[in-house]
């Protein structure tokens, strides 16, 4: 298999946090209950015409900034033409020949290092209404989201591997999250994508016939979706056979996917401009006052990480990708002496359980404090990361030095201490210091182990490796 | 008191005098249109309680003292694809002839601002599309000149009802000739404003990019009035200007001195039947006769508008009207058993066979193989033709021509659809343009039915038209003194 490589491009749908809809005076907030949001011009009754919601453009361009595009001085909107129960005018409007954005770049940090993935363009346009379907009473059609104003990210097709394509995500994900125009919620369905896969022998510049999976909503199923189509086509290559230019539904429940369309069915939308909408012309002063709202992105931050604080670039990534905790680890940063052991315990402890919205469960000054204590050698890293999970979830702000007072985590230091303790793990450990002799270096974890349960896991365990091998090297073979 | 020989200003000073109250006028009007409907047909609806309840709150504030808008009072009628909140607006087609839209549209709520008495809904050719209103659901309306003819369309209904006196006024849309072409066949003034001066805000689309409203009347001077009223900004219209409107009705009274007339000689010989080309060049001679200017207009090939507007009226139709699709609102057909069955079996029941035939025509247009031959070239011709008129009325002040190739056509007369566009080639070019043209009555044939004239001027120079207008109008009185 490794002589294939996948070549994949994105198309992501973004939805933007604005007060109102695209193109009426609706409210754009998730869980209305169904068809509350809703007027004539967005369920789009006869007559009832579209005006541009200028704060769209403005998000739109925001991001596009965020993502290094150029904007457009004058981009137009057309109407996408198709027959669907979730789309009441008969026709999305969207942006093709003209888009709001062109061009860009993000670069995305996997295991596997740095990648720049450019961008085609990024465009506006309005998401549809959404069907529901029920056991009794059929589908019924609910028109909240009809006309909640999305930004589409297609990129170039510069992406080689599932990890790329989740490391690509959280980037986007980050950057709208920084600039405030989306929740980038997956799970909300305030961030989709599509992924457009080929595969072709590793080291060949041609693209192969791709297919396209529409509609994927969370990073996992991306991945998935990712790895399953990949080894699909490669099979089918390897065996001679030839792949079909299709549309593709990937199922997340069973992780694989089956063909919803050919080339040969392919819509034609009848794209247009759209005659309702004058052209969106973005002057010079607008741009400059769009650009100065832009904060500081992952990116810098990430720079800053790895430069003053000697963080590795793929911990600094992981840090920024979410702007609550790029803000909760500087913040922390700036109280310890060991921001490093700060930044260890957020990546280890914090992130993996991390709701996607809501504040962060502890204060800087507390993990500053328990940095400084596992910095000072006062706890051993176990008690540190006990002490860390106690936070997270206590309810009152836990003080960790008044903690590990109460709770006598402190850790021992002190080699008179551990002395009796290590004589008696040695004796009872035989065959660990036989194999360790032997040449068998892991054997030597029992013994601590046993340290560190007859001390309640408060051992120095560099300081009670170091004595055991002092002992075992004065036992005589 | 014979209010059909009254007009809208005097109608409005009657009422202020109290030499009748607004019940009066409107139980007047509805009594005309109850007594006149069985055989013309304009209107689908007539709306006789929210009428009279509209009157009397008039009445009410008027002895009150209230200082009210100068339309208020009087009785109109809207075509029927104009949104009107809680009344019946079928667009002259079984898809929606049973919507009721829960909004009114900008023009409509204006005319409520105004305190104007809706009387009710004309008929009109299914979606706009049409010249006869013979394509309505709900069948066609009868020229009130000649019952045996069409009154035009597509505002068929709305010019029937004011050329019979059911209405003192009523609004159309035109886009290409809806309002200008059955003013003329019906003897009336008919304004199709500048694009973009009155809100579409609330019209069924059919055109998006040249549809207008626009107001028929028995004079200058009504029509005046009304696009007073409707025209101006709607911040729900995002083509609509937004400039500070002038008055309509400064021109009036000042006559055509000095005023340079176009003629399109060449169009007059080969387009029109010969007594509309001497009703035409007779008009020309009597503003003349009053210090007008007439020179001939050259332009480039004009004949090429025709084939460009219903390529791109084809195209915008097949998109604006994707909505009616039978699921949200509107016809459903009682026969599917899936998604496809009621797209499809809905939208073959429901629409009559020119929707069909515009809407197939315009999907083609659009199609990606043809989009660039077809839908972009007409865009280009368009530009082109929007150029050569502007040209031409850099020299002139207005250009004077026939609206029709003939008078009003006998019911039930069988053309192909290619004859029948091709009736329609001085209607379109304002339309194209997104000029005002200003349809007036000059003169008629022996058997007494009338020729329309129109005046077409550069974009918003709709007082100079009905400057202009209320001239040619005098001739016509000359004429019969």
């Amino acid at each position: 298999m490794s002589k294939y490589e996948a070549v994949i491009g994105l198309e992501v749908h973004v939805e933007l946090l604005t007060e109102r809809k695209i193109f009426c005076h609706c409210r754009n907030e998730f869980g209305a209950s169904p068809n509350t949001n809703i007027c004539p011009v967005c369920i789009a009754l006869p007559g009832a015409l579209p005006v541009l919601n200028r704060q769209v453009v403005d998000y739109a361009i925001k991001a596009g900034l965020a993502c290094n595009s150029e904007i457009a001085p004058y981009s137009q909107l057309e109407r996408k033409n198709y027959f669907y129960p979730d789309l009441p005018s008969a026709y999305q409007i969207t942006q093709g020949k003209h888009p709001l954005c062109l061009g860009g770049y993000i670069d995305v940090e996997t295991a596997d290092g740095k990648r720049r993935v450019r961008l085609n363009h990024i465009h506006i346009e309005a998401d549809a209404g959404k069907l529901v379907h029920l056991d009794k009473e059929g589908t019924l059609v609910d028109l909240n989201r009809a006309g909640v104003p999305l930004i589409e990210i297609v990129t170039e097709p510069d992406i080689r591997s599932a990890a790329e394509a989740d490391a690509f995500l959280r980037k986007i994900r980050a950057l709208v999250q920084y600039t405030g125009v989306s929740d980038g919620r997956m799970d909300r369905g305030s961030m989709r994508c599509d992924v457009n896969l080929s595969v072709r022998p590793e080291g060949s510049d041609e693209l192969g016939t791709r297919t396209e999976m529409k509609n994927i909503n969370s990073f996992n199923f991306v991945v998935k979706a990712i790895e399953h189509e990949f080894k699909r086509q490669v099979n089918i290559l390897e065996s001679g056979g030839e792949i079909d230019q299709e549309t593709r539904r990937f199922d997340s429940n069973t992780g694989t996917s089956s063909s919803l369309r050919s080339k040969e069915d392919a819509m034609d939308y009848r794209y247009f401009p759209d005659p309702d909408l004058v052209p969106i012309a973005i002057k010079t002063s607008e741009l400059e006052q769009i650009k100065a709202q832009i904060p500081e992105l992952p990116d810098v931050r990430m720079a800053a990480y790895v430069d003053r604080w000697d963080l590795s670039h793929y911990d600094a990534d992981l840090l920024t990708n979410d702007i609550r905790v790029a803000d909760f680890f500087e913040a922390t940063a700036e109280k310890t002496a060991y921001p490093k052991l700060a930044a260890n315990l957020i990546i280890a402890d914090l992130l993996p359980g991390l709701a996607e919205e809501g504040d962060i469960p502890l204060l800087p000054r507390q993990l500053a404090d328990l940095a400084d204590l596992l910095g000072k050698e006062e706890i051993n890293s176990n008690t540190g990361r006990r002490v860390f999970k106690l936070m997270l979830t206590a309810t009152d702000a836990l003080d960790p030095n008044a903690y590990i007072k109460e709770h006598n985590l402190a850790q021992i230091n002190d080699r008179s201490a551990l002395e009796d303790l290590i004589d008696s793990a040695i004796a009872n450990n035989k065959k660990a210091v036989a194999d360790y002799k032997n040449g068998k270096e892991i054997a030597i974890k029992a013994i601590i182990g046993q340290v560190m349960k007859g001390t309640s896991g408060l051992a120095n365990p560099l300081l009670t490796e170091e004595m055991i091998k002092e002992k075992i090297a004065r036992i005589p073979d | 008191m014979d209010f059909n020989k009254m007009d809208i200003e005097q109608l409005a000073s009657g009422l202020r005098a109290r030499e009748f109250t607004a019940v009066e006028l409107t139980r007047h009007y509805l009594a005309e249109t109850a007594s006149k409907e069985p055989e013309l047909n304009a209107f689908i609806s007539v709306t006789s309680e929210a009428a009279l309840t509209a009157a009397e709150s008039c009445d009410k504030a008027l002895a009150g003292g209230e200082e009210l808008p100068v339309l208020a009072g009087i009785p109109f009628a809207l075509k029927d694809n104009i949104s009107t909140k809680g009344i019946l607006t079928s667009s002259g087609s079984k898809m929606l002839s049973n919507y009721i839209p829960p909004y009114d549209a900008t023009v409509r709520a204006k005319l409520k601002e105004q305190r104007a008495v809706l009387l009710g809904k004309t008929n009109m050719d299914e979606f706009a599309m049409g010249s006869t209103t013979e394509s309505s659901f709900y069948g066609p309306t009868k020229n009130p000149l000649d019952t045996t003819r069409t009154p035009g369309g597509s505002s068929g209904g709305s010019a029937a009802a004011v050329a019979a006196g059911e209405v003192p006024f009523a609004l159309g849309s035109d886009t290409g000739g809806s309002v200008c072409q059955p003013a003329a066949y019906c003897g009336i003034v008919g304004m199709r404003p500048s694009y973009s001066l009155v809100s579409r805000y609330g019209v069924a689309a059919m055109t998006s990019s040249m549809d207008q409203v626009g107001p028929l009347t028995k004079t200058v001077r009504d029509n005046a009035l009304v696009l007073q009223a409707i025209a101006g900004h709607d911040p729900q219209d995002s083509v609509s200007q937004n400039k500070s409107l002038p008055d309509f009705s400064s021109g009036l009274g000042r006559g055509v001195k000095g005023l340079r007339f176009g003629l399109p000689l060449d169009h007059l010989d080969t387009k029109v039947r010969p007594e509309i080309k001497e009703a035409i060049l007779s008009a020309a001679a009597g503003l003349e006769s009053q210090g007008a200017e007439i020179v001939p207009v050259h332009t480039g090939n004009l004949d090429v508008a025709l084939p460009a507007y219903y390529l791109l009226t084809s195209a915008e139709v097949s998109s604006n009207l994707g909505r009616f699709d039978g699921i949200h609102y509107g016809y459903r057909s009682k026969e599917y058993e899936n998604l496809e069955d009621i797209y499809f079996n809905s939208r073959s029941e429901g629409m009559g066979k020119e929707t069909k035939r515009r809407i197939m025509l315009g999907t083609f247009a659009l199609s990606s193989e043809f989009y660039e031959e077809f839908y972009v070239k007409a865009q280009k011709v368009r530009t082109y033709i929007c150029h050569e008129l502007t040209m031409a009325l850099d020299r002139i002040d207005l250009i004077l021509a026939p609206v029709t190739a003939d008078i009003a056509p006998k019911l039930g007369t069988k053309k192909s659809p290619v004859e029948r566009y091709l009736e329609s080639f001085f209607v379109v070019l304002a339309p194209l343009a997104g000029l005002p043209a200003l349809s007036l009555p000059s003169g008629h044939l022996a058997d007494g039915m009338p020729i329309g004239l129109q005046l077409i001027g550069s974009a918003f120079s709709e007082p100079l038209l009905y400057q202009a207008g209320e001239s040619v109008m005098a001739l016509n009185s000359k004429e019969s003194n």
